[in-house]
């Protein structure tokens, strides 16, 4: 056989996705798991219904239903304060994956640099690696909230950068950045014309603040693409729908790649996204303070057992700090499943700068983390007794 | 429901501390807002769900439709008052449709039931029928789920089917 693309064998290892496989053993109690507990409201799952009773099923537009453009454009307007004009500026995607991969490839050129803050999301980098970027790490840590600082993204900026990518609220972090805390990032930003990538899948879990999207300076906004979707908000990840929004400009250019990709998001699924995001508003609510109370006991127990946490401002991570045990991350996950039969994901999984941390997911009911929780302090106590 | 009581609802032996925290308030605030639910009445009480196949002996439940005379002034009251003053009454809901009270008993047999509902049941002034059903086995009680029973995390299922 001749030999498949070079570019995989540059692919970081798959370490989430080992782990991740960890859930199915029946034996393990997991915290890996990165959705939602909660079934898709039942709201959204009828309009889906009634879409294949109706025999709504087949190709849409490859940009998506207008009507479902049009609400994503009314929820944008209406949540974030950002204005798209739905016929040309929208795009629907198969989940924002699919959004993170047209923009890539539309974007790039072999050589390119393109600024990842990290730890980050495990997708992006095989996926710009595929497109022959070469990927910078601006690492973040604990001591700033996980928040990306001007000097830090300056000085990883040179005259090859032609894209950051932000996260926030960030998986695995939690952390976010607020408007205030983007005007330094902002100024950094107008010194380069690079693309801006912002991946807001958790803009709606969001806790004490309100969510602030890079795009709301209105000279960057020409150059950013906004990406959001579904799976996180509504408790939708296997209907795979997402969207992006940018200057039109920049919409045609990927419209172009996405279209021969997948020809259209589902359809099915783009019906149950219309109810969503029209009649939705109260089960992000309920969700949300959900989590809230998971991530503040969560966070509280984290602490008294000797694994320091700030209280994740975003999405439904905790990343406690592993440092006083001495340990790398997945020494620190290998022994825990092993001596505890629970699963959390090692640091190192998003990035060297990750090896400090694990993540912990608090998508799960009090009583499954309640009893992982228990399964942790008994292991820190034992480390701290062996000491 | 204020999520105060949504988390008691789910488990009343939640701690003050653990409540506190997950609220973002003080222990002393929580236990002000119970000692103020309970004294308004809104809290009732705190009961144990038990899985009752594990105890020796476990008890024998029954669902009794009971028909009635609804009586001047009174209404349902009354009777309804009557049937919960007796001891092996666990509970008692006024029903819309086919019969008028649902009334959950127990007892230590089947033939301990039976003679209630004959003797001091059906005997009562105003009660026109009744129709017993014996409960053969619970799954679920006030949401959680007895008997071994468990709920799947779909999610995981999902990764290996």
């Amino acid at each position: 056989m001749k030999p498949i693309n070079a570019r995989l064998n540059q692919l970081p290892p798959a370490i989430l996705h080992k782990f991740l496989e960890l859930a199915t053993d029946p034996t393990i109690l997991s915290l890996s798991v990165g959705e939602p507990d909660f079934p898709t409201p039942f709201h959204v799952r009828q309009a889906a219904i009634d879409a294949i009773q109706e025999g709504k099923t087949f190709y849409t537009p490859s940009r998506g239903l207008m009507s479902m453009r049009k609400e994503i454009a009314n929820v944008m307007a209406r949540k974030y304060h950002l204005t798209y004009d739905p016929a040309t500026e929208i795009i629907v995607t198969f989940g924002a994956s699919e959004a993170l991969e047209a923009t890539f490839i539309t974007l790039l050129n072999p050589g390119d640099e393109v600024i990842l803050v990290t730890p980050v999301y495990v997708t992006y980098e095989p996926i710009l690696i595929m497109a022959g970027a070469t990927v910078v790490h601006v690492p973040t840590d604990h001591t700033t909230g996980f928040k990306l600082t001007p000097d830090a993204l300056r000085q990883a900026i040179t005259d090859k950068t032609k894209l950051i990518v932000l996260n926030y609220p960030n998986n695995p972090t939690g952390g976010i950045m607020t408007h205030k805390d983007y005007e330094g990032i902002a100024e950094v930003l107008r010194e380069t014309d690079a693309y801006i990538v912002s991946d807001e899948i958790y803009s709606e879990l969001i806790y004490d603040a309100q969510h602030a999207s890079i795009a709301q300076f209105e000279d960057l906004k020409s150059r950013t693409v906004v990406i959001n979707g579904f799976s996180k908000a509504y408790a939708m990840t296997g209907w795979r729908l997402g969207y992006l929004c940018a200057n039109a400009e920049l919409v045609n250019a990927i419209g172009k790649y996405h279209s021969n990709a997948i020809l259209c998001p589902p359809t099915i699924s783009q019906f149950a996204g219309i109810e969503a995001l029209k009649n939705g508003d109260e089960d992000i609510k309920h969700m949300r303070e959900e989590y809230d109370i998971r991530r503040r006991y969560v966070v509280d127990r984290l602490n008294k057992m000797g694994l320091p946490c700030a209280i994740p401002q975003g999405a439904f991570y905790a990343f406690p700090s592993i440092e006083a045990t001495g340990m790398d991350s997945l020494t620190f996950c290998q022994q825990l499943l092993d001596k505890k039969r629970v699963a959390v994901i090692p640091g190192i999984a998003f990035g060297a700068a990750g090896d400090r941390y694990i993540r912990f997911s608090y998508s799960y009911s009090i009583k499954h983390i309640e009893e992982a929780l228990d399964r942790i302090e008994a292991f820190m106590s034992e480390l701290s007794t062996k000491v | 429901m204020n999520k105060l009581l949504s988390l008691l609802r789910t488990n009343a032996r939640l701690s003050n501390a653990q409540l506190a925290v997950m609220l973002n308030t003080t222990e002393a605030d929580i236990e002000a807002q119970i000692k103020a639910l309970e004294k308004q009445g809104l809290i009732k009480g705190y009961l144990t769900i038990l899985d009752e196949h594990q105890i020796d002996q476990a008890p024998v439940h029954a669902m009794i439709e009971l028909k009635v005379v609804p009586m001047k002034e009174f209404g349902f009251q009354d009777i309804a008052n009557r049937v919960c003053a007796l001891e092996n009454v666990d509970s008692v809901y006024l029903m819309a449709g086919d019969y008028d009270l649902a009334v959950f008993v127990k007892g230590k047999t089947m033939q301990e039931v039976a003679t209630f509902v004959a003797k001091r049941l059906a005997t009562l002034d105003s009660v026109l029928s009744t129709n017993t059903h014996f409960i053969l086995n619970k799954y679920k009680e006030d949401g959680i789920l007895l008997d071994g029973g468990s709920v799947q995390d779909v999610r995981t299922t999902l990764k290996s089917e």
